[in-house]
């Protein structure tokens, strides 16, 4: 948690490695310079409040389609897969993008505001989801929120930021 | 076979006439307050005073004949070209970088056409005989420049406006290389489409430059016809593999050995 501006996408972004940055990271054992940026990135899985798009086709996003996940997050079948990415509203976007990144099967998760944009009924869904990957494939998870409550329910430790400092452990 | 005996020599009066002309238009535009009286009259001024220098020069080099000052005057051809590509950009990739990349692209390519076309299709009896290679090239880097130009200026654009759409294939777990493709493919054609077009419309729509001065000259439209080929097949494959290149060295360049977006490295004039 923290304030607007005080360094959490910014923390984020460096430990998925799409910015110049010093330090070192590791996972189970790994360190980042030891592999590959996109090795890396496909093992740390970054979400971020708003998705991005570049096919005209939700399906062309997807290398492969785990349809049980579809329906965890809402969605009655595949058919989404053949709709258009300009159809989506806001919250079937980022639900989709969730989907997008644990298809990657990622070994931590790095979440920036995920559910900034999402109706009540779907933060549980997301929240839900994501609890049961983390737990499926015992994955680390970092999750930046705003709402406190929000992370009382998600988190086992919490963490804030202040002037690109993390400053307690709560 | 058509060939004329006799070449119609402009003299400076008949020049004069075709002056007379874009005076009428100054006049004419500066009456109406179009204010595009003064630039036009420059132009017409720089091209005059810029193409005479051009044939006195000419006219020496082909008399010396000589490979040192034939290689001198590509190279400040190629050097202008450089500096004219890098100023097209509205992004520009920063440094030494900026320059290098479109210059170097057209080195590789109208260099490596041009001495192709010289030594292998034209065959003159030295293959940097001036009468020859001075025009060749000139053509080839004139339009290899626009065709790098533009690939480039599409390609810094695209990746500047879509930094995000990249960043978020990135974090999918894609190379650069699958990040840009899209890119890739749009800014080469953007580079490429004027070539394609004028060749398609070659002959029916307009005639080719070249091809009328050759047969202003004298020569057969035959014959002209075939140097026509030779030189917009050569234009196109020099344009082509430009285009190529220089959007790959940008691509090299906006990223980093991390595979990290570095927009850093583009600036906005």
């Amino acid at each position: 948690m923290g304030r607007s501006g005080s360094g959490k996408t910014l923390l984020l972004r460096a430990i998925a490695d799409l910015d110049v940055n010093e330090g070192r990271v590791s996972l189970n054992g790994q360190f980042r310079d030891d592999v590959s940026g996109p090795e890396w990135r496909k093992k740390v899985g970054l979400l971020t409040a708003e998705s991005k798009w570049w096919h005209e086709s939700v399906g062309k996003h997807f290398r492969s389609s785990k349809l049980n996940l579809l329906y965890d997050l809402g969605f009655p079948d595949e058919s989404v897969l053949s709709w258009k990415v300009s159809r989506l509203s806001s919250g079937e976007k980022q639900r989709l993008a969730l989907a997008r990144l644990l298809l990657m099967s990622p070994d931590a998760l790095l979440l920036d505001e995920p559910t900034a944009n999402l109706d009540s009924d779907s933060v549980t869904l997301v929240e839900n989801v994501i609890d049961a990957y983390r737990k499926e494939r015992s994955a680390s998870v970092i999750w930046v929120a705003h709402d406190e409550s929000q992370l009382d329910r998600v988190s086992d430790a919490k963490m804030y930021m202040k002037d690109k400092h993390l400053t307690e452990q709560a | 076979m058509i060939v004329s005996d006799v070449i119609i020599s402009l003299t400076t009066e008949r020049i004069s006439l075709a002056c007379v002309l874009v005076m009428i238009l100054a006049l004419t535009t500066w009456k109406a307050d179009l204010r595009v009286a003064r630039p036009l009259l420059v132009a017409s001024f720089r091209l005059i005073v810029q193409l005479s220098l051009v044939g006195l020069i000419l006219e020496y080099v082909f008399e010396i004949n000589n490979f040192l000052l034939v290689a001198l005057i590509a190279l400040v051809m190629l050097l202008v070209a450089g500096k004219e590509v890098s100023v097209r950009q509205k992004y520009r990739v920063s440094g030494r970088w900026g320059y290098g990349i479109g210059t170097c692209s057209m080195f590789v390519s109208s260099f490596a056409v041009s001495v192709f076309g010289l030594a292998a299709i034209i065959r003159a009896e030295n293959w940097w005989d001036p009468r020859y290679s001075i025009p060749v090239l000139g053509m080839l880097l004139g339009n290899t420049m626009t065709a790098v130009a533009l690939s480039l200026d599409r390609f810094t654009t695209y990746v500047w406006e879509g930094r995000e759409t990249i960043e978020a294939k990135l974090m999918l777990g894609h190379s650069s290389q699958e990040a840009l493709r899209i890119i890739l493919r749009d800014s080469l054609r953007a580079g490429l489409m004027p070539v394609i077009n004028s060749m398609a419309i070659a002959g029916i729509v307009s005639l080719p430059g070249m091809m009328t001065g050759q047969i202003l000259a004298g020569n057969s439209p035959v014959s002209a016809v075939r140097y026509q080929i030779v030189i917009w097949l050569l234009i196109a494959v020099g344009c082509g593999f430009g285009s190529m290149l220089v959007v790959q060295m940008a691509a090299k360049r906006v990223f980093d050995e991390r595979e990290r977006l570095r927009t850093d490295r583009l600036y906005k004039v």
